[in-house]
């Protein structure tokens, strides 16, 4: 096989010309290697994983049973805050930038991220931004407590736990940033000859198109926190009225922030899952160019739609009606992908091992949280909805069944790379399907709660929503538990699997990260793939035909 | 169980999601119906839940036909069975009639949604106005046709709410959704609520009368609505509004108009009686036995009744404040500090019997204090 970039490789021990391979400690606090910095964000995202699944533990453990049995009402809305803040920020962004540095250079045909410090300097932003998180828990007045949304006047109230917050905000969205400007350079520079934009791997796309999404919106999140804090110690009057401000500013500013941010969180899933099932259906995505101008209009569309999240506060009807449609409008790119990934089963010869399994229970999860979304979208329902169980319900079908498990996708699909030895797919499956029972038992009855009018963040209930609170427990506990499965699965392969990988672990996977071995060499593509072989994978990927000129 | 069914199916023939899913749900169902919306008491929540019914048909169509397909292919297309690839990629006519029928099938949603919206944000023409007034953790009410008002607060017993230890005491069946004074208002009527908060962004809402609306601090936004049938609809405050989010429900009590008359001129008479003499010189015994109700309205949830406080809220039994300059403490109670809200919407007699009351309880001896002293205070404030 003719692969002249990992023949190089193999010709120099490590360390021979580069003198900054670091073994140990420093290999990690000195990383510039993109797989390194990769495995780092990976691991830190697991961690957050982990500690915010532990707060929603605690949560449900509360709302078990009506009454007040574990916490005090406010030690449980910072748990609600905490667990929304560290899942967003600490653990699914993270995750997917993790992904990208890992897989965008190999499946580009470049040797490492276009920056390859900066790249080590914005994931080492994010252990100080998590621990000013959790130092916050110990502060006097306890962490913020006024919800992931920090809506003032109640964080203008709380103690100096929202400052810690706040500076932890300013710093996720540094690394976010930096972690974007990387992104966008490796893709749009770094390519290998012969893939044009319109025929790089889709999960490029997503990862393009997000990185963007980031760069628009992350510094509106931190101009909003920052004129919180300026509220708060230094007697501007942003968000208060007594003072001439307005407290629904902030959530214009916010959500102009927050509704782009759901689809940074989803973009990447589905580029993930758009990598996956072609893989595992042994046929070509179906529509490709559709799914790329799916992506950007979901993207562009993600701009005008905030309102959505205020109907309640009392905007005008024309308003209402504005950010009603356009909402309503986001159901039909998504339903393109929708249909697009089923067309790519449909006369495929598939199989089911872990990652497909993922990527179909994604499809299955994540639309019916758009469905949900579209309930919601109409706003008289929303009226009804607002701030209940059923927003919960739908937003965790779509970060949970969307982004979590597009991401255990994808670390079955690419543990064999990373590591060089297979899972076991008997317990990858088990941990399919237990995470997939457990999740619906957790969040299917919070629809019910949602539309029989329970509030959400509220540390107990009225006896009504008994019965479906203790489900959801029971699940959240089962669904908690299996993620040690996970875990168990990971550190298994980590130390030798079920044996070594080969190169190509799966049969119809064509895309550049399956041409270097399993493991990946430190070191890949220093010299880029050859044509021919950029090709083969771009065939496979339907977007270049046999004789076509090259661009 | 056959006939339960079809008592269901009966009764809901014209909800064939809402059957599907109650049929999923059977079990906890018959625990109670509390899976779906709160029977609609008014035109616009009987709109939204035929909203809700029409958009759950339209989506399990979808569903099923969407996932029908992804089904088949799963089950018939796999390599298990032999079923070799054929390697189609695009197919530029289905594409766009995939585009084009959903985007159609949304017109179709749309339609009848932006007429709900349009009647629900159309406020005019109410025969009464209503403000509701958010506070840390409770709601206050005007009836500013009628120049009275009074505050509604949570009237379940702490000791049914704390459990951690005994399991509690026995809740009652309107456990947290109940209240010491509803809001009362005539059927049939439009009645127009205007929205404002005190301190932080609360929400106003009652599922069966279809009203939710925010209640913003320094701005008034109004809702309304027009109830249908006698009776009494509980809601809970919907925004995030710090530690007692969870304790401060709204209870509609809706009289027939005869009735609603008579409660009017009884409230009128009532406050009318109940207003405090501004020029009194209060005993210490009149402050102090009034200070208790106020103590126990209001200050005993956080600083506990025999005044030893708990977790963040410190105690008053021989504390600096309760034994220390009246200045001080006249300060706090009406400005608050830290967790402690603001307390400046009780009235000059009740601060200064609270105070008072205060001040010469659990071992506190540190003098009474008057009304008009509180009043000198608000206005240097």
């Amino acid at each position: 096989m003719h692969s002249p970039s990992i023949a190089s490789t193999h010709l120099h021990t490590p360390g021979e010309h580069h003198a900054e391979h670091q073994t140990g400690w420093a290999r990690w606090l000195y990383a510039t290697n993109h797989k390194d910095i990769g495995t780092l964000y990976l691991w830190f995202a697991f961690a957050m994983f982990i500690t915010g699944g532990v707060m929603a533990l605690c949560i449900r453990a509360e709302l078990f049973q009506p009454g007040l049995q574990f916490w005090q009402p406010e030690f449980f809305n910072q748990l609600t805050t905490l667990h929304g803040i560290i899942m967003v920020f600490g653990a699914i962004m993270p995750a997917f930038t993790g992904l990208a540095n890992w897989m965008l250079p190999l499946m580009l045909g470049a040797p490492d991220m276009a920056f390859a410090r900066m790249n080590n300097w914005s994931f080492w932003l994010l252990p100080p931004a998590a621990a000013l998180l959790l130092i916050s828990l110990f502060v006097p007045g306890g962490a913020p407590a006024g919800g992931w949304t920090l809506y003032p006047p109640l964080s203008a109230q709380a103690g100096m736990g929202m400052d810690l917050a706040i500076f932890s905000i300013h710093l996720l969205g540094l690394s976010s940033i930096m972690g974007s400007i990387n992104i966008i350079t490796t893709i749009l520079n770094m390519r290998a000859p012969g893939m044009t934009l319109l025929r790089m791997p889709l999960f490029a796309w997503t990862s393009l198109v997000t990185a963007y999404l980031l760069i628009a919106v992350a510094p509106v999140l931190a101009g909003a926190v920052t004129m919180l804090l300026t509220d708060r110690h230094f007697g501007t009057h942003f968000f208060n009225a007594a003072g001439g401000g307005d407290p629904v500013l902030f959530q214009h500013i916010f959500w102009f922030f927050g509704h782009p941010e759901v689809y940074i969180m989803a973009l990447p899933a589905f580029g993930i899952v758009s990598q996956i099932i072609p893989t595992f259906a042994r046929k070509p995505l179906f529509g490709y160019v559709s799914m790329v101008y799916a992506t950007c209009s979901i993207a562009i569309l993600s701009f005008m739609v905030w309102g959505h999240h205020m109907f309640a506060v009392g905007m005008p009807a024309t308003a209402q009606l504005f950010f009603m449609f356009l909402t309503m409008l986001i159901a039909v790119p998504t339903g393109v992908k929708v249909f697009n990934w089923i067309a790519t089963m449909w006369q495929g010869s598939m199989t089911f091992e872990t990652p497909m399994l993922f990527a179909i229970g994604f499809v299955c999860l994540f639309t019916v949280g758009g469905f949900s979304g579209l309930v919601l979208s109409i706003a008289p329902i929303d009226t009804q909805m607002q701030d209940t169980y059923y927003v919960v319900a739908h937003f965790h079908y779509v970060l949970v069944a969307g982004a979590l498990f597009s991401l255990f996708a994808a670390v079955y699909y690419w543990l064999p790379k990373w590591t060089g030895y297979m899972y076991h797919e008997g317990r990858g499956k088990l941990h399919f399907w237990w995470s997939m029972i457990w999740f619906n038992v957790t969040f299917f009855p919070m629809h019910f709660l949602g539309l029989a009018g329970m509030p959400r963040r509220i540390p107990d209930y009225a006896l009504q929503f008994t019965q479906f609170n203790s489900l959801a427990t029971v699940g959240a506990f089962c669904f908690g538990l299996g993620q040690l499965l996970f875990l168990f699965n990971v550190l298994h392969t980590i130390r030798g699997g079920v044996g070594p990988a080969p190169a190509q672990p799966w049969e119809g996977g064509n895309t550049l990260e399956w041409e270097v071995p399993s493991p990946a060499p430190h070191h890949t593509w220093e010299s880029p793939p050859d044509i021919a072989m950029v090709r083969r994978g771009l065939i496979a990927q339907a977007v270049y035909h046999e004789g076509e000129d090259e661009a | 169980m056959r006939g339960a069914v079809m008592k269901v199916v009966r009764r809901q023939r014209r909800e064939l999601p809402v059957l599907l899913l109650s049929l999923c749900a059977s079990k906890v169902m018959a625990a109670g119906e509390f899976w779906t919306f709160t029977p609609p008491a008014s035109q616009i929540a009987r709109q939204i839940e035929g909203l809700h019914s029409y958009l759950m048909i339209i989506i399990l169509i979808i569903f099923f036909a969407v996932f029908g397909v992804m089904f088949y292919a799963i089950v018939r297309h796999r390599k298990s069975l032999g079923h070799t690839a054929k390697p189609f990629h695009e197919n530029t006519t289905i594409e766009i009639l995939w585009t084009l029928i959903p985007a159609l099938i949304l017109l179709g949603m749309a339609w009848p949604a932006a007429s709900v919206v349009l009647a629900q944000k159309d406020s005019r023409g109410a025969v009464m106005t209503i403000k509701a007034t958010g506070f840390q953790w409770f709601w206050a009410y005007e009836y500013l046709d009628f120049g009275f008002g009074f505050k509604s607060k949570l009237a379940t017993p702490q000791a049914q709410i704390d459990n951690h230890h005994t399991g509690g005491e026995s809740k009652n069946p309107h456990y947290l959704l109940e209240v010491d004074r509803e809001l009362v208002v005539p059927v049939g009527q439009k009645i127009r609520i205007l929205t404002t908060a005190n301190d932080v962004i609360h929400s106003w809402g009652v599922p069966a009368l279809g009203v939710k609306q925010d209640a913003i601090p320094g701005f008034i936004r109004d809702t309304w609505f027009k109830a249908e049938k006698v009776g009494t609809y509980r809601g809970q405050c919907v925004e995030l509004c710090g530690k007692g989010h969870a304790f401060m429900p709204i209870v509609v009590k809706v009289l027939s108009e005869p009735d609603f008359k008579r409660w009017i001129a009884d409230q009128q008479a009532h406050a009318k009686a109940m207003q405090d003499d501004p020029n009194k010189v209060w005993s210490a015994v009149e402050l102090i036995a009034r200070g208790r109700q106020v103590y126990e309205a209001n200050c005993q949830t956080c600083h506990q009744p025999n005044g030893k406080g708990g977790g963040p809220f410190p105690a008053l039994a021989g504390s600096k404040v309760a034994t220390g300059a009246k200045a001080d403490h006249v300060h706090i109670v009406l400005n608050g500090k830290n967790a402690m809200p603001a307390w400046s919407s009780l009235s000059d007699v009740e601060i200064a019997a609270v105070i008072s009351y205060e001040r010469n309880s659990w071992g506190n001896q540190a003098g009474i204090l008057q009304p008009s002293e509180v009043k000198t205070a608000r206005g240097a404030k």
